[in-house]
């Protein structure tokens, strides 16, 4: 059984405190030219208060409310997946003497971050990540090392957004899984955070901050708000095997559908939390004297990504999104055991014509029944 | 690349342009000196007086054709150059001065110059691949002198510049921008056109103006039914497509589809 204990305020900021005492840098959400984004920040007074955001299929506002909240706005377009699998990295380098060629790897820098408030979905996101890229034979050494050092200060949801569907994935609204510690906001009638420690570090931290067991009724208020989120969802898969579902319909008139409409512009791969994909580019200088290899994001809608001898293989914009949709809700799961949604939502509200990979799962399944 | 142990022989050259894509290569500031070391300027009357005539290994074409003694000397440059690169939107596109390919040229030039009778020009101006061969196209208005160091360092080096012909959107994300049309409603060219600017405008808040011109696969029309959505109206559309890059084929038949 979770021992569940109670927060006030004040004590959320020693807890803050007593990370950056033991060496960690936060990272937290920001609000920045309206839109929550993560950043490095110096204390709790950094964080949004009284914001909440209204997300639609390529659409996003926040607004300003009257309550103290400090996480009632949903997820943003950033995920964590920036700060443990960087969007550019250099893997080495090289200098030319002479008469010899000096390669040096690039050691990964070192980065010891405490994340603030991480939801379930994104808990689960780093999971996944976790599972592409340090338990499936091949350790990416650069993520390991910040992954190894990294304190995640999850956080339930209180609001669901207009385009989350975490209930349909099972990854939330409450958090699970690989997390130190997870609160739960309450607003009234006092401003409170229950707190449910779930490892040795998460464990030692709040041991150094002062806390109090949490009440019956503060306990049920908790479970209440999570309840309510996770019957607000915003949007939901459809109740089906959907892995089974897509990879039946490989052929189905409706990829072309979604390819008239889609941008092949790259966005919803890259707010994805789980998409993990990079390309290599190789650096020389004029002297020809300086050379690198520089990783970065890379993406199954650029064409390049599908080069082979003589061309893409994946030449059509039908190609491209049938890859990403299939491979995220399908392939993935015989590749790595899981679906690799989690239904966060960043891709439909992020796509700039707001394709709704919901909706489009959805169009395939009912002519399916049709 | 070099003849013998000699550093490749540069030309540059200059056809219709506002000379800004060869100021970026002025503007190299710090790398000119290495760039004069690596490669021999033989040929570049923006920067130095002396000229050497004959073959050059890599020629840089700036700028469109638009007159009949332009689309002679482009054979003749091509003739005399092993590696041509088109530098800018003029010279893979055709450029602002490309508006005229939707007007009366006779019209325009009655109205510009007191004289029209001494102007003599074609009706279109047409990027310098209708015309001979280009070995490779560096986009945008003006290049981005990053991109033009990085080409000439792969050309020298024998590897692929990286130039790739992805959307400005990736820029931006890989920057951690936000995304300006989505939050907030600013029309953005960046999902169709080609990244190469590192975002720049979208980086200040601005919508991109589509400088680079059209990305790999771009889909216009699907961007301009989102624009249509946020307000923008055809003229509007029009004038969005109708810039550095309006005879770019995908960017040309946007604009046509919105009126004339």
């Amino acid at each position: 059984m979770t021992v569940i204990n109670v927060l006030a305020l004040d004590d959320l900021q020693i807890l803050l405190e007593n990370l950056q005492e033991d060496g960690y840098a936060l990272i937290a959400p920001q609000l920045q030219d309206g839109v929550i984004i993560y950043d490095q920040v110096e204390g709790l007074e950094a964080l949004p208060r009284g914001v909440n955001d209204i997300q639609t299929p390529g659409g996003y506002q926040t607004h300003k409310t009257k309550e103290p909240s400090l996480f009632h706005y949903v997820v943003g377009p950033h995920s964590w997946k920036k700060f443990l699998h960087l969007p550019k990295l250099q893997l080495w380098q090289a200098k030319k003497f002479s008469d010899e060629i000096c390669i040096a790897s690039s050691e990964p820098a070192s980065f010891k971050a405490a994340f603030i408030g991480v939801r379930a979905g994104e808990v689960k996101a780093i999971a996944l990540q976790d599972k592409v890229l340090i338990n499936s034979g091949v350790v990416d050494e650069a993520y390991k090392i910040r992954r190894d050092k990294a304190f995640i200060l999850a956080v339930d949801c209180a609001r669901a957004g207009g385009s989350c569907f975490c209930v349909s994935m099972q990854s939330g609204p409450s958090v699970e899984g690989n997390y130190d510690l997870a609160l739960t906001e309450i607003l009234t009638p006092n401003h409170i955070f229950l707190v449910r420690s779930n490892s040795e570090v998460g464990e030692k931290i709040l041991k150094k901050t002062p806390h109090r067991p949490a009440t019956a009724e503060e306990i049920r208020i908790g479970q209440e708000i999570v309840a309510r989120t996770a019957a607000n969802m915003g949007r939901a898969m459809p109740d089906t095997n959907i892995a089974n579902l897509l990879s039946q319909n490989l052929q189905h008139p409706h990829w072309d559908a979604i390819a008239s409409r889609c941008l092949s512009c790259a966005n919803c791969t890259m707010v994805c939390p789980t998409c993990f994909c990079t390309t290599v580019e190789d650096v020389s200088d004029l002297k020809m004297e300086e050379f690198s290899r520089e990783r970065r994001w890379d993406s199954c809608f650029n064409l390049d990504f599908s080069y082979l001898h003589g061309g893409a293989a994946r030449s059509s914009v039908a190609a491209r999104y049938r890859q990403w949709m299939t491979h995220k809700l399908s392939s993935w799961v015989d590749q790595f055991g899981s679906s690799g949604c989690v239904g966060c939502g960043r891709c439909i509200t992020w796509c700039p014509v707001g394709i709704d990979l919901t909706q489009e799962t959805q169009a395939i399944y009912d002519d399916q029944l049709g | 690349m070099s003849r013998a142990s000699q550093p490749p022989r540069l030309a540059v050259w200059k056809f219709a342009s506002c000379d800004g894509c060869q100021l970026s290569l002025l503007d190299c500031e710090d790398q000119i000196l290495t760039l004069a070391t690596a490669i021999e300027i033989a040929y570049f009357p923006e920067a130095r007086r002396a000229s050497v005539h004959g073959h050059y290994d890599i020629s840089l074409v700036e700028g469109s054709v638009t007159t009949q003694h332009d689309a002679e000397r482009i054979q003749e440059i091509r003739g005399r150059s092993r590696f041509l690169i088109t530098i800018g939107a003029c010279a893979t596109s055709g450029g602002i001065q490309a508006l005229r390919n939707f007007a009366d040229v006779k019209e325009y030039a009655a109205l510009v110059y007191a004289h029209p009778e001494y102007i003599s020009t074609l009706d279109v101006s047409t990027p310098i691949s209708d015309h001979v061969k280009v070995d490779f196209e560096l986009r945008g208005c003006p290049i981005n002198k990053g991109q033009l160091i990085d080409v000439l360092s792969a050309l020298l080096i024998g590897r692929r510049p990286i130039t790739p012909a992805q959307s400005v959107c990736v820029e931006c994300k890989l920057k951690g921008n936000i995304c300006i049309l989505v939050s907030q409603a600013v029309p953005c060219m960046g999902p169709v056109t080609h990244a190469g600017c590192g975002a720049l405008c979208p980086s200040y808040l601005r919508g991109c103006y589509g400088c680079f011109g059209p990305k790999e696969t771009p889909n216009a029309s699907a961007l301009s039914n989102r624009l249509e959505e946020i307000g923008m109206n055809n003229e509007a559309i029009r004038r969005l497509y109708s810039t550095f890059n309006v005879n770019a084929t995908p960017f040309r038949e946007e604009k046509e589809r919105h009126g004339t």
